[in-house]
């Protein structure tokens, strides 16, 4: 039971990371029918600027723990949120009206460029975070003793998450974006600004996805320039699982997701794990090619 | 005689002679290239003609390079014999998990393919039914014997590895001017009219995908026996992603693009390499600026002619 608990919490955990980085996947997707492969990128992108300005701004001694990760991660996401315009603005813009896999292929010409950047910038080892800047704390629940950290990240993304759906739903920029997912010519028509709204998904999502990619640095410890491949394909999966497109399904795909792969990690074989992940991927694609929640857009499959 | 009929003929005169002047290094870097180019000319049936976006061809090439490795070093089969083999193991892991996915469109087909090619990835290194060797993969593979001559040199696997690509273009260019080349590019342009004409969709993707799968497998006996070693990591997506590229960028269904596409992807990163470091980067950059300014491809496939006399012959003759 401890271990099943355990494994629950981590797989949460790590659903929640998945979720932040699909919500990225999907709401472009919606928008403009792409798969921005590129995106798990801007999560390495995210874990090497707050690594980087980490260690040159020696916050931790100055502010304190709470409030120097705060500050790292809003500084995080408006630079990954920069990266991501600006890759909107010089690989996809162009291509809005070009053949579906043409953007595609510009997509991953943006991947490649970008880790090959990382790699050039950073060097190709693993980098590692400073270990002992979070306190290692252990929290009992229900007998179980959690780490602290796992519990703030869960917590962390459930806040980032909850904080774009109520964007999304409540404000009228959050409407505006809905509109142009739906029909890009009629949203048009009504005065919404269609170029400033893709841009903004490119801000928002990438920021997202950043701001994931900082949590894992502070979390597991150690980065590696290559790491928003296998980061960006899950994320993918947990979007697909939970219906592309659709923001809760992205929330709901991701958690699963996370739980599925600590428990097959646990009780199955770690070795399988991946292969778990795409299996149930490819189960799911047969089974129900719009996910759980459902594409929320009328189209042949 | 026409301006590219010639451009045939004198580039494959080239090709025919260039190991003579090449050293053992170059000589080895066009067979690289020769392989890539018969595996993309693969997947450009499934990519190019009939238009569904694969990116998972490393799968069934690593099917067909494991089992001629499996084989040989195991049972001691002559390598050349196990050609046929590998492709008819590749073609029908092909038909079992295309069947209930080749349906999907085309996003969700890419991102369940990638999904296969990482399952068979994962699925070697950890030594499955412990005939794959693992992470370490398969070595001690033999070199082929053809008519009791051993082909072992780069200039011999050359002509080994270009005649079989001289083959593939031949049989492909015949395939594209078929009843089923016409009935893939029907599909590919307009699906919903091709089923209105009664043309069965999922059975020619599926066996586009097939065609595709065998052809790779068929490739894969040949790179494990170029190479006598294969590891799982030479099988993994980003291997997929580059074939994926070739295609698109040379020219997605057109087969001389997709041959100036592998020279270009897998010859030109060799003349580069003091910039090694920066060279991905660069490739990077330039596949984005490709889509921007020539999307099509850089040889995009031409429209088909057709004489006028013919078609006229055609329609009297009902």
């Amino acid at each position: 039971m401890e271990q099943f608990f355990q494994q629950l919490t981590n797989g949460l955990a790590v659903g929640g990371i998945y979720a932040l980085i699909a919500l990225g996947y999907t709401m472009v997707y919606g928008v403009l029918k792409l798969i921005n492969f590129a995106h798990g990128d801007l999560f390495s992108i995210g874990a090497y600027l707050g690594l980087t300005l980490l260690l040159s701004m020696g916050l931790f001694d100055k502010i304190g723990a709470l409030a120097s990760v705060l500050l790292l991660v809003v500084m995080v996401m408006v630079l990954v949120a920069i990266i991501g315009a600006l890759l909107e603005r010089v690989a996809y813009k162009p291509l809005r009206q070009s053949h579906r896999l043409t953007a595609v292929v510009s997509a991953l010409g943006a991947s490649i460029f970008f880790q090959n950047a990382i790699m050039a910038i950073y060097g190709p080892g693993l980098l590692v975070y400073p270990h002992d800047l979070l306190p290692r704390i252990a929290v009992n629940i229900f007998g179980v003793d959690i780490p602290l950290m796992r519990i703030v990240m869960f917590l962390a993304s459930v806040v980032l998450m909850a904080a774009l759906y109520f964007f999304i739903q409540k404000t009228k920029i959050g409407t505006a974006i809905r509109a142009v997912a739906i029909d890009q010519g009629a949203a048009r028509l009504m005065g919404i600004n269609v170029d400033r709204v893709i841009m903004l998904v490119f801000c928002i999502g990438p920021a997202l996805g950043g701001s994931a990619g900082l949590m894992v640095g502070l979390y597991y410890g150690q980065i590696n320039f290559n790491m928003g491949w296998m980061y960006g394909l899950k994320a993918f999966t947990a979007a697909i699982l939970g219906g592309i497109g659709n923001i809760p399904g992205a929330m709901l795909g991701g958690l699963l997701l996370g739980v599925i792969e600590a428990m097959g990690a646990a009780y199955i074989s770690i070795a399988w794990k991946d292969a778990l992940s795409f299996g149930v991927l490819i189960l799911i694609l047969i089974a129900r090619p719009t996910g759980l929640l459902g594409e929320r857009v009328a189209e042949k499959v | 005689m026409k301006p590219t009929q010639i451009f045939a003929i004198l580039f494959a005169a080239l090709m025919a002679t260039c190991p003579f002047f090449l050293n053992a290094y170059w000589t080895d870097v066009m067979n690289n290239v020769g392989i890539y180019a018969i595996l993309a000319l693969s997947l450009n049936v499934i990519l190019g003609h009939a238009g569904l976006f694969h990116m998972g061809h490393a799968a069934f090439y690593a099917i067909g390079a494991y089992l001629t490795a499996i084989l040989n070093t195991q049972y001691g089969v002559p390598v050349l014999w196990l050609i046929l083999p590998a492709g008819l193991m590749a073609g029908f892991f092909a038909l079992i998990v295309a069947r209930p996915i080749i349906h999907l469109r085309g996003d969700y087909l890419l991102i369940v393919t990638i999904g296969i090619v990482e399952i068979v990835r994962i699925a070697l290194i950890n030594n499955v039914f412990d005939i794959t060797g693992g992470a370490n993969g398969i070595y001690g593979i033999s070199r082929p014997m053809l008519f009791g001559f051993k082909i072992a040199k780069p200039f011999h696997f050359y002509y080994l590895i270009w005649s079989f690509a001289a083959l593939t273009i031949f049989l492909l260019i015949r395939l594209e001017h078929s009843r089923f080349g016409r009935a893939l590019h029907y599909i590919k342009e307009d699906e919903v009219a091709a089923g209105g004409c009664g043309i069965n969709i999922a059975r020619y993707k599926l066996e586009a995908f097939v065609i595709g799968a065998v052809w790779a497998g068929m490739c894969g006996t040949i790179y494990a026996s170029k190479m006598t070693i294969i590891a799982p990591e030479s099988f993994s997506f980003d291997e997929s992603v580059i074939l994926f590229t070739i295609v698109i960028l040379g020219g997605a269904g057109s087969i001389p693009g997709v041959i100036l596409g592998s020279f270009l992807l897998v010859g030109l990163p060799e003349v580069f390499r003091g910039f090694a470091e920066y060279r991905m980067l660069i490739f990077g950059a330039a596949m984005m600026a490709m889509m921007i300014f020539r999307n099509r491809g850089l040889l995009p496939p031409r429209p088909k002619r057709y004489k006028l006399g013919e078609i006229a012959s055609a329609g009297g003759a009902k």
